[in-house]
């Protein structure tokens, strides 16, 4: 079994879901290999390698969008080298790749994943649907490669002590009109503390806060007092509240913190999908039926506009 | 400017969904349309409108011949819709739903872009834009969470895992656009009344010159199973000193 992963860079490191793939891909193949499309590959050549990556086939998208290249170096590949599976982060770009790759080589896409399984030559992807109180086990049929789009957290990263991965470089990609798609400038937006997806701590908001003004007061100060990263539900990204990078659920991130505190959330399943592997739950809400209160290790009924306030203060004062 | 806006109807998510025996999608109650397409319907009818002419057109495809879901977006405003329903389209995975939309854009006439959402709510596999931007040979910008057209480019601001890019691609495009991109109108009286009256193209995957083997699953589901359940804990009722005991327990858990 040869595995292929679409490796992701943060800056001049792999991305933590990179390594989560290629540790997966180390367990269940002989054979792992990455296709890069960005920026200085020989920095990531060290950290893939130690994570079982033999060989980097890297790719310079220039302004053109990562996925978009990602995908037309690998369908230029393939052929070559025929790797058996190829493995997605389910991010931004993983699923741009994935998507245009599908589309190219004229096969199906499983996505989603939070579990993967080889067994001879019989690849099996596990999904969560409903909220995850159900899981799905599906196999691949038709010809290779499979291709699997897996959500970031669903494996732990691992380092085995590989020598840095060869680096390959890959020219002479067409992508066709899609690389007309250009990237003409680059925003950061500033973050205190952790990141969503890395956070200890994660405080989430949904639509019992009541406005965009009670998720800055509430969730956004409890987040940065505990030094932990703030979430949203899909209700409150909807309503335009906050960005879709904060929201926690199905059609967003999945997180798996030591504690996870949901202030005004109900629990509906899409939310409660992206959080439920958390270590410990929290929540406050109004509702006593709330479905929340079913996976909470400590639940308060309550209003968060009387609870937290008093819960910032407190905290302050230890400090 | 003509737009097409892929949309979905599906099954109200308020409503706990369930499979059938052979592992599909329970879609039988009514069908709604998917909150997440409501962005782009309205995005296209500001295109639409601030190009002072072309068309809005739904694309979309059910199992059934269900439409109340489109009238829905054509109450919004769309002008027309192009509906493949079709029985072969039950369990349809996320590439043939790209190759039947991209037959229905091709129907649609002229076009100058295709607007998605960037993932339905009951299926979401996420891919459906991009896949079906590769079928046409067109750009694609995916996760805009800002779009603006000016002398046939799309600018947009992408979302990106550190903050958004802008982007921009020469038209035609598929654009994929997220959740609050825009505030989606309510239909009027009026447009609700118009609806009845707009055109829906009801067509099949034959139709569109599409065959068994274009639709034929390639991937086949082996086991369904509950997951374990997650007990629920100690729930207490605020007397005006919660806090006190969300402390204590964050103490436990050592993280302050």
């Amino acid at each position: 079994m040869k595995i292929w992963v679409f490796a992701e860079a943060d800056g001049d490191a792999p991305t933590s879901a990179t390594l989560e793939l290629c540790t997966k891909a180390r367990e269940l193949a002989d054979v792992v290999e990455c296709v890069y499309a960005g920026a200085n590959a020989e920095a990531l050549a060290g950290p893939l390698g130690e994570h079982g990556v033999t060989t980097v086939y890297a790719a310079d998208p220039g302004d053109a969008l990562v996925g978009v290249i990602g995908a037309a170096a690998i369908a230029a590949l393939v052929d070559e080298h025929q790797p058996d599976l190829v493995l997605f982060a389910q991010t931004y770009d993983g699923r741009d790749a994935i998507a245009r790759l599908s589309a190219r080589l004229d096969r199906p896409v499983l996505t989603n994943g939070t579990a993967l399984r080889v067994d001879g030559d019989v690849v099996t992807v596990g999904t969560a649907i409903f909220g995850g109180n159900t899981l799905v086990d599906t196999v691949f049929e038709g010809p290779k490669p499979y291709l699997a789009a897996i959500r970031p957290k669903s494996f732990a990263a691992e380092p085995s002590g590989g020598a840095p991965a060869a680096v390959v470089p890959v020219t002479g990609i067409d992508a066709g009109r899609a690389a007309e798609a250009k990237v003409l400038a680059r925003h950061t937006e500033e973050r205190e503390g952790p990141k969503l997806e890395e956070a200890g701590i994660v405080v989430s908001g949904g639509r019992g806060l009541g406005s965009a003004d009670a998720y800055e007061q509430l969730v956004e100060s409890l987040a940065k007092l505990l030094g932990g990263a703030s979430g949203a539900s899909r209700a409150i990204v909807d309503a335009g509240w906050v960005p879709y990078a904060k929201q926690v659920g199905q059609t967003g991130k999945t997180v798996k913190p030591k504690v996870y505190i949901a202030l005004g959330i109900s629990g509906a399943t899409q939310h409660m999908v992206g959080m439920k592997g958390s270590d410990h739950i929290i929540a406050v809400n109004k509702d006593p039926e709330a479905p929340i209160f079913s996976v909470a290790d400590l639940g308060v009924v309550g209003d968060v506009h009387k609870v937290v306030p008093k819960l910032l203060e407190a905290l302050q004062a230890r400090t | 400017m003509n737009v097409v806006v892929c949309v979905k109807q599906i099954p109200d998510p308020a409503v706990p969904g369930e499979l059938n025996p052979d592992h599909t999608l329970k879609r039988e109650g009514k069908l709604i349309l998917d909150e997440s397409d409501s962005y782009g319907v309205e995005m296209a009818l500001q295109l639409r409108d601030a190009a002072g002419e072309g068309e809005v057109i739904l694309v979309s495809m059910v199992p059934n011949h269900e439409v109340s879901g489109l009238r829905q977006a054509l109450a919004m405003g769309a002008d027309r819709a192009i509906l493949v329903s079709d029985d072969a389209l039950r369990g349809a995975d996320a590439l043939t739903t790209a190759k039947v939309l991209a037959r229905c854009v091709e129907r649609a006439g002229a076009v100058d872009l295709v607007l998605a959402a960037t993932e339905s709510t009951d299926g979401y596999t996420g891919t459906v834009p991009a896949q079906l931007a590769e079928l046409l040979g067109w750009p694609s910008l995916t996760f805009a969470k800002h779009v603006e057209i000016e002398d046939g480019t799309a600018k947009i601001q992408r979302q990106t895992e550190a903050g958004y890019d802008d982007a921009s691609a020469p038209l035609p495009a598929v654009i994929s656009v997220t959740a609050g991109v825009v505030e989606p109108r309510y239909p009027s009286f009026k447009g609700i009344m118009a609806a009845k009256n707009k055109p829906v193209d009801q067509v099949t995957t034959g139709d569109l010159g599409l065959g068994p083997d274009d639709l034929a699953p390639r991937q086949r589901i082996v086991n369904v199973a509950a997951a374990p359940a997650r007990q629920a804990g100690e729930k207490i009722e605020d007397d005006g000193t919660a806090h006190e005991r969300i402390v204590a327990f964050l103490e436990e858990l050592k993280v302050i």
